[in-house]
């Protein structure tokens, strides 16, 4: 093994980080501050796929309407789904929120496949961002550095919106003690729509970064949904900090496992067995990872600091 | 009593109507495939092919009304064991026609052919059926699973390949096509990735690849994952670099989604849209003026069951009740294929050419298959010897 290939290994790693917190920061917030199950989440980043391609295709390629419409697109879908139906199920059980979100699942596939059909629908990478970049003599795709980029740039705005103004101030004050803010007059009604409509754009987002690279089809929420789950619980609920930490940690662990445990494991084992076992211990291993972190904090790496 | 009259002409008249309408009852006709989830286009493909050749017959196969009752399997072999049942004790279907996926066909071919209905198969070809649980009631259009990985092989013989990595989602199909692959390929196969079914992104394997630089990569990753796998080996710029050689990894229902990023891929199938045949213009001319897209194998695949239809119901005129004289007439193909020669094989698979494509612009500049090579001619499963009938 090379340095080269090691630390390719290490950027790719990185990208899924990063594209996994698009996504984790939107639903850790969601679960809280307003203390809500969403299993729609997904959802969200297959519409913002959706909605990218089809503008992508309606205006000749182009992958700023993409952008536009991915991410304004999931903006208002989120908060139109906010006000029509979460707010009736903020006072409900988490289970009665799970089955509704679920129930959304099953919703937007069914919508997607209605609307674009069973098949994968096409969208690509912009032309300036198709090439690869040499890297340490290996070639690495520019459109993973571009979404890599995206990811840290995000994650620098969040960082300045959550600790550097008073919308920011007021998520952290309900991430900790959503009671307390709303008894202190703050409109917490208002706060949850920005806060839903936030995440559900920044899932879009993830959803328009991906679309070039995995295929946009009905169900390509639920394989992430899983993973950002991972992640949040990893990193803490609630947390942005954790939400970033624990998406790189689960995004590193599960590349670099995939790619250097069945070799490793062929020094081992015979080479039928090491292909047979490898691929199964390397997707198991983020799941190994939660569990240990459970067991030693079970508040996950980054909690929120509460009181 | 005038009444009672009455009712008993009413009667008398509805029961000559239902004889009348049972004199001229349509032929029932069973097709089930994955018709919705991930994989959906598939069976939609064989739907809208078969149904091509009914509506142009005015609702007829073999001159003969037919009526087909569609069914989703969902690609749950519960369900489809369901359905199949359905089909057979509630509809009184003769025939059954379709069926995707191979773990659908292993759960329905029993149940099928057992009970004497025909099983005329138009795209799964596990090994099994083709080899010691054959039947006789079984006509497959297809093709037997390893063919289509056996004629890459061949090709990768004949090109000279001395490294290749192969690379596949980790399931029972996923081997098997390596294993096809390896039947004919003589070179060393340095590396075996095996990726989890539902993984989408495929970074820390291509890298992986790029390290090895061997002479060609072969891979079988069907619908969304074929997508993934040969957007992102274009990205990561091996495209072009290491020949990407492949089975049911481009073909019509991806293509539509990959576009210029499979410019140059390889693959190997039986069938292609560039067939120069008078069938086959007929059927893609047809196809893309009804349905606005160029058809994949899959609608070829059950275009030719459809055709295979009509050639045997008409020898039989309509009488599918005479099964040994129907199961001749089918065994018979006589029918013109999209693929140009077709006859069946001992073990009611087709024994066919099998071709190597590359992803190629059209004449009319869209991305579609082109015929490269023939590197096996009138080629027959491993498994036909273990079948006997």
């Amino acid at each position: 093994m090379t340095l080269g290939l090691f630390l390719t290994q290490l950027l790719n790693g990185v990208q899924l980080g990063v594209l996994l917190f698009l996504l984790a920061s939107g639903l850790t917030l969601v679960f809280g501050i307003m203390n809500f199950v969403n299993l729609a989440h997904g959802s969200l980043y297959m519409m913002g796929a959706y909605f990218a391609a089809a503008a992508f295709n309606a205006f000749d390629n182009s992958f700023l309407a993409a952008a536009v419409a991915a991410v304004g697109g999931t903006l208002l879908l989120g908060a139109a789904l906010e006000r029509l139906l979460l707010t009736t199920l903020y006072r409900r059980d988490h289970l009665d929120q799970v089955l509704a979100t679920f129930g959304l699942i099953l919703f937007f596939n069914e919508v997607v496949r209605f609307i674009w059909g069973p098949a994968s629908v096409y969208i690509n990478t912009p032309a300036w961002l198709s090439g690869t970049v040499n890297l340490f003599g290996m070639d690495y795709p520019a459109y993973r550095f571009a979404i890599i980029a995206v990811g840290l740039a995000v994650g620098a705005g969040l960082y300045v919106v959550i600790h550097k103004t008073r919308v920011g101030m007021l998520i952290r004050a309900g991430a900790s003690n959503a009671d307390m803010v709303s008894a202190l007059g703050v409109n917490i009604r208002g706060l949850n729509l920005t806060v839903f409509a936030l995440g559900a754009g920044l899932a879009g987002l993830a959803g328009l970064m991906a679309g070039p690279i995995v295929s946009v089809q009905a169900g390509m929420g639920e394989p992430i949904l899983i993973l950002t789950l991972v992640v949040i619980v990893t990193g803490g609920i609630g947390s942005i900090r954790g939400a970033f930490y624990g998406a790189l940690i689960v995004g590193v662990v599960d590349t670099i496992g995939r790619a250097f445990l069945p070799t490793l494991l062929r020094e081992f084992l015979e080479r039928s067995v090491a292909q047979a076992v490898g691929p199964a211990i390397a997707s198991l291993l983020i799941y190994l990872l939660m569990a240990v972190v459970l067991a030693v904090k079970p508040q996950g790496l980054f909690p929120v600091k509460h009181g | 009593m005038v009444r009672f009259s009455k009712t008993l002409l009413t009667a008398a008249a509805m029961a000559m109507a239902t004889a009348g309408a049972w004199a001229q009852s349509p032929i029932k006709i069973g097709f089930m495939a994955e018709l919705s989830g991930p994989q959906g286009a598939l069976g939609g493909d064989q739907y809208d092919a078969f149904m091509l050749v009914v509506e142009r017959n005015g609702g007829k196969l073999g001159g003969v009304p037919v009526q087909i009752i569609r069914e989703d399997s969902q690609l749950k072999p519960d369900v489809a064991t369901q359905l199949v049942q359905k089909l057979i004790e509630k509809d009184n279907v003769s025939i059954i026609t379709g069926i995707t996926f191979s773990n659908i066909m292993m759960a329905v071919h029993k149940p099928i052919t057992e009970k004497g209905v025909f099983l005329i198969g138009s795209n799964a070809g596990p090994a099994p059926i083709a080899g010691a649980a054959c039947s006789p009631f079984q006509f497959i259009t297809s093709w037997q699973n390893d063919n289509q990985a056996e004629v890459v092989g061949k090709y990768a013989t004949d090109k000279g390949y001395k490294k290749v990595i192969g690379m596949a989602p980790n399931y029972q199909a996923g081997k098997d096509f390596i294993a096809g692959f390896k039947r004919m390929y003589k070179g060393e196969v340095i590396d075996e990735i095996y990726t989890p079914l539902n993984q989408p992104d495929f970074s820390a394997e291509l890298a992986q690849v790029a390290a090895k630089n061997p002479d060609a990569v072969y891979v079988f990753y069907p619908g969304g994952l074929g997508v993934n796998f040969v957007r992102q080996y274009a990205q990561a710029g091996l495209a072009g670099k290491i020949p990407l050689l492949s089975t049911s990894t481009t073909d019509g229902s991806t293509l539509p989604a990959q576009k210029e990023a499979a410019l140059g891929v390889i693959s190997g199938t039986f069938w292609g849209p560039d067939f120069a045949n008078a069938a086959n213009q007929q059927f893609v001319a047809e196809f893309e003026k009804k349905y606005n897209r160029i058809p994949s194998q899959y609608a070829a695949q059950s275009y030719d069951a459809a055709l295979l239809l009509d050639s045997a119901i008409g020898k039989v005129k309509g009488n599918v009740a005479d099964k040994p004289a129907f199961r001749a007439a089918l065994k018979a193909a006589d029918f013109k294929s999209v693929r140009g020669n077709f006859k069946f094989g001992a073990n009611h698979f087709p024994v066919q050419d099998q071709h190597i494509f590359e992803v190629a612009k059209d004449a009319k500049g869209r991305v579609s298959l082109k015929t490269v090579a023939t590197p096996l001619k009138d080629h027959q499963d491993a498994y036909a010897t273990n079948c006997k009938m």
